[in-house]
């Protein structure tokens, strides 16, 4: 025995074979997705509406089909047999190609959708004309990339979402919060906005508003064009205005104090209904290393802090230089960002001091001093925006997170770093409600007393890189900031050892861990 | 300082080596013949399905042991010269230790059947036989597994998962049923012929039959009919893995022989986990404890005790759990296959055939005993310290949902549940 520890070599094995009707399936949506590349590629079709209905409807019906084929004759249960076999799931061939694909599409998306067929001052040609005419009917208009990676969106929540379904069909709680993406991203995200454009007029003018979308995932709600339309559209307008402060300031902090930050990552928010259908296939690739961690910890804080800054400097901004046209002025709204946030900084020293890692007082302290810095300078001196241009800061923000970060990276690469990349390492509503979860909730990951195994699912397949068996086997609640509540630990552990509960109160007792496993009543303890 | 060896880096020994550490500055090498790094070896049936790959059931990341300054060891240990406190490696190399704790796990039995060491024949409890299994098995068409009980079903859901037909072979009447109560045993049995396994009761094997290359071609069993099979699983239990330990001074028995210390009868030598075997086990219960929360639970109690806290082991309220293919299963209390004279028992199985719930209490003074659960998840803590105050029977049966452990949302089944064991209480009591 030379080589003990070498992974077993699997040649081959079943559970990466296909079947007949997953075959089926597969020639069914791809080659509805076929008509989609050929449209971009300038064929052009007639009656756009019925070829994209039959695209789209191909499409959605691949993907139930091939579900039916991987789960309608299997009974109910965890199915996870070969996912590391299957090169689409375990980072091989067919993963690396997907991921590209995925990739290259995403950067068509964002920075070339000419290239899709995008004409705002003529007629659109390409893939997206083939969608005007079913944009004609919502909104009124014509299509934009946007409602074409839209539409595509909500159609890939609500066919993975009912595979998804399918696969945890024994799961009142999966089956719920499935439920619930499916709705939010069909109703929030892509009906309503659009029938609200209908309503726009030359005297009234709404901005396009997904309402679930809060800041600041929704990085841009506050920037000057959005809110002066709001404010020009009256009531509806300022009931628009005032939703989107209080969703953050409000309704966030009690749904996260009640449930977890899963009432939004898990069963609202639109990234998350993605990763979790269409991603699901991939949650397993999620780094767990504690390397991984810390890099998550640094990197995903920056981001609050750049939205924080890069907000602040917009607002104050527009609030400056056009001081009769707005209720509040730039110092007092500078003044109640510094407030604000010595508030929450100071919460959190005075409460959850023993809680706080080093790293963690040093990063609050340190990013609080910064933002009070740069704040400071730009008070007394008035003239620049803290040291950069805030238009520097907007469009650096919109490019880097908004596009490159939460899309090319984010969903691009889904088969390579898991489906939750970016809500791990970029989301900052995410950090925002990851540190009340950690600091100031009732939600937690309950351990079973002694009945851990060590066995390690619950770890593979928690697509946040929580290494959740670390603390289950120390009969250790899970109390950790970037848990999004997807529940699927508990559904994977073979012992019934993981639950989610919101429990009586956000006391200390959720930290608690059994020093020994409990059970063993011969060891006194007096360590 | 002292120096520590531990032979074995399962949950036993690496559970003492990780408590020694909390405890202690002391010198620790943990020994293995078997991984460089611990696994779970409960967690080896999901590598063959696919489900995680090795670097998943390792409990810790690599870095983990430096840090905690635990020396790791490959090497076959052939002799312990526990009069010179030495190990001898089977490459001659010598460790001098202060304290020893042998913790070297089981191996498969294998009880003399004819062809039972042939090609494509195994158990399945180490990295080895997972090795060698996904070997055996490449251009395997149909399985027989030998012995009914938990490793074989979880052979019967791997060899399933990858398109290989099964038959099982039960002794018993029905699976795992000497541990396992008629409904319980035949619910579980249920759902294995349910997955299209060729479940055999009462059916023994006779013997196993080579092809000229001397690798199974079929098995003939007592009744006389031959199965053909390329592959047979010896899944009938697990005993000490003690062979290295024949030729030393160390008391043997079918294990090694401890006492609620956890001592050998050799100074400084402790033996923990599937490998010990009490002389009389501290609370009654068997004397050899083959599960993994028993093992963790000796590794606790003798850190303590090399760290001068000496511990007797003394488990409390029995708890275990497993899952045949979709059905979860947890027990607490002590559930015994037959009931005992002052038990009185209370059993509700859901119409689907899934799921059921059994309480044991005691008939004299209606105390709680023991809980079997299949396809529901109940609540550990709780139900330890019903247990352990014996509460009142119908204080359990009134406060079940604070038992409760399954997911949010899940239809929990307790009034049916409630209303069916008030009904049964009723009865007994008229009957009694």
């Amino acid at each position: 025995m030379t080589q003990i520890d070498k992974d077993i070599a699997l040649v081959s094995g079943p559970p990466k074979d296909i079947n007949n009707l997953q075959k089926i399936a597969t020639i069914i949506g791809l080659s509805g997705l076929m008509i989609l590349v050929l449209a971009a590629f300038n064929v052009n079709f007639p009656n756009k509406g019925i070829w994209l209905s039959i695209a789209l409807g191909a499409i959605a019906a691949g993907i139930i089909l091939f579900s039916k084929g991987a789960y309608g004759d299997k009974q109910e249960g965890i199915k996870n047999d070969g996912v590391w076999f299957k090169s689409i799931s375990s980072r091989g061939f067919v993963g690396w190609i997907a991921g590209i694909l995925m990739t290259g599409f995403y950067i068509v998306l964002y920075f070339y959708a000419g290239l899709l067929g995008l004409n705002p001052e003529g007629e659109n040609t390409g893939v997206i004309a083939l969608f005007d005419p079913l944009s004609r009917v919502l909104s009124g208009n014509a299509a934009s990339q946007w409602f074409v990676y839209g539409t595509l969106y909500t159609v890939a929540i609500i066919a993975f979402g009912i595979k998804f379904m399918w696969k945890y069909r024994h799961n009142r709680y999966e089956r719920l919060r499935t439920f619930s993406v499916m709705f939010f991203q069909t109703g929030f995200a892509f009906i309503i906005p659009e029938l609200m454009a209908r309503l726009n007029s030359d005297s009234f003018k709404l901005p396009y508003y997904d309402l679930k979308n809060v800041w600041p995932l929704n990085y841009y709600n506050f920037e000057q064009y959005r809110v002066d339309d709001m404010i020009s559209a009256g009531n509806i307008g300022i009931g628009l205005l005032i939703f989107g402060v209080a969703s953050i300031l409000v309704i966030t902090p009690i749904m996260t104090y009640k449930y977890g930050k899963r009432w939004y990552c898990s069963w609202v928010c639109g990234c998350g209904g993605l990763a979790e259908t269409a991603g699901d296939a991939f949650r397993q690739l999620s780094d767990k290393s504690t390397f991984a961690w810390k890099v998550e910890r640094w990197v995903i804080h920056s981001v609050v802090v750049f939205v924080v800054v890069m907000t602040t400097a917009v607002v104050s901004t527009y609030l400056g230089y056009d001081d009769q046209k707005y209720w509040l002025t730039k110092g007092t709204f500078l003044i109640g960002v510094v407030a604000l946030l010595t508030i929450l900084i100071g919460l959190l020293f005075f409460f959850r001091r023993e809680e706080l890692k080093k790293d963690a007082k040093v990063g609050a302290i340190g990013y609080f001093v910064i933002i009070l810095a740069m704040i400071g300078i730009h008070y007394s001196t008035g003239s620049k925006i803290f040291m950069f241009e805030a238009e520097t800061l907007r469009s650096t923000y919109g490019f880097l997170i908004g596009s490159v970060f939460s899309g090319v990276i984010g969903t691009g690469f889904y088969p390579i770093l898991g489906n939750r990349a970016w809500c791990r390492f970029g989301c900052p509503m995410a950090a925002i409600m990851g540190m009340q979860q950690r600091f100031f909730s009732k939600f937690r990951i309950t351990t079973n007393g002694g009945q851990c195994i060590s066995c390690g699912n619950c770890s593979t397949y928690c697509e946040m890189g929580i290494d959740v068996k670390a603390y289950a086997q120390k009969g250790q609640n899970i109390v950790r900031s970037s848990c999004v509540g997807c529940g699927v630990c508990s559904a994977v552990c073979p012992r019934g050892v993981l639950k989610l509960e919101n429990g009586d109160d956000a006391g200390d007792s959720r930290y608690d861990s059994d020093p020994i496993t409990f059970g063993n009543d011969g060891v006194k303890l007096n360590m | 300082m002292k120096h520590i060896a531990i032979i074995g880096n399962g949950i036993s020994g690496v559970t003492a080596a990780r408590h020694i550490r909390k405890l202690s500055d002391h010198k620790i090498t943990l020994i293995s013949t078997e991984t460089e790094y611990f696994f779970s070896r409960t967690a080896l049936m999901y590598v063959y399905m696919g489900h995680m790959k090795q670097e998943h059931i390792q409990p810790y990341e690599n870095h983990f042991w430096k840090k905690n300054r635990i020396d790791l060891k490959l090497g076959f240990v052939s002799r312990v010269d526990s009069d010179n406190k030495k190990l001898i490696f089977s490459n001659q190399e010598e460790l001098v230790y202060d304290d020893l704790v042998i913790a070297c796990g089981s191996k498969p039995n294998k009880f003399g059947w004819k062809g039972q060491d042939l090609d494509g024949v195994q158990g399945l409890y180490s990295w080895q036989d997972l090795e060698l299994m996904e070997k055996n098995t490449q251009s395997t068409d149909r399985a027989v597994i030998v012995g009914g009980g938990l490793i074989g079903v979880e052979m019967a859901e791997m060899l399933l998962s990858r398109g290989i037909k099964v038959t099982f072979l039960v002794r018993e009447k029905r699976f795992w049923g000497s541990v396992l109560p008629k409904e319980e045993g035949e619910l579980i049995s249920r759902h294995i012929l349910s997955h299209h396994v060729d479940l055999r009761f009462e059916t023994e094997l006779e013997e196993i039959i080579p092809d000229e290359n001397g690798r199974v071609k079929a098995i003939k069993i007592k009744n006389g009919e031959e199965i053909k099979c390329q592959f047979v699983g010896l899944t009938a239990g697990v005993s000490p893995n003690t062979a290295f330990l024949k030729e030393g001074a160390i008391d043997l028995n079918r294990g090694i022989l401890v006492n609620e210390y956890l001592e050998t009868n050799q100074p400084n030598v402790y033996a923990i986990g599937d490998c010990a075997e009490f002389h009389q086990h501290p609370t009654g219960r068997k004397n050899l404890e083959q599960v993994w929360y028993t093992g963790k639970m000796m590794g606790e109690t003798v850190a303590q005790s090399i760290c001068g806290n000496k511990s007797a082991y003394q488990p409390g309220i029995w708890f275990n759990s497993a899952k045949f293919f979709d059905i979860e299963y947890q027990t607490y209390g002590w559930v015994w296959a037959k009931p005992k004279e002052n038990e009185a028992v209370l059993y509700w199985e859901h119409t689907n055939g899934k799921k059921c719930l059994k309480l044991i209490y005691d008939k004299n003074d209606l105390s709680f005993l023991a809980a079997n659960v299949f396809g529901m998840r109940l609540r550990h803590k709780v139900l330890d310290r019903w247990i352990k105050f014996k509460v009142n029977i119908q204080y359990v049966i009134d406060n079940l949902d604070e038992a409760n452990f399954d997911p949010e949302f899940y239809k929990n089944n307790f009034k049916v549940i409630r209303r069916s064991f008030n009904e049964n209480i009723r009865n007994h009591s008229i009957i009694a």
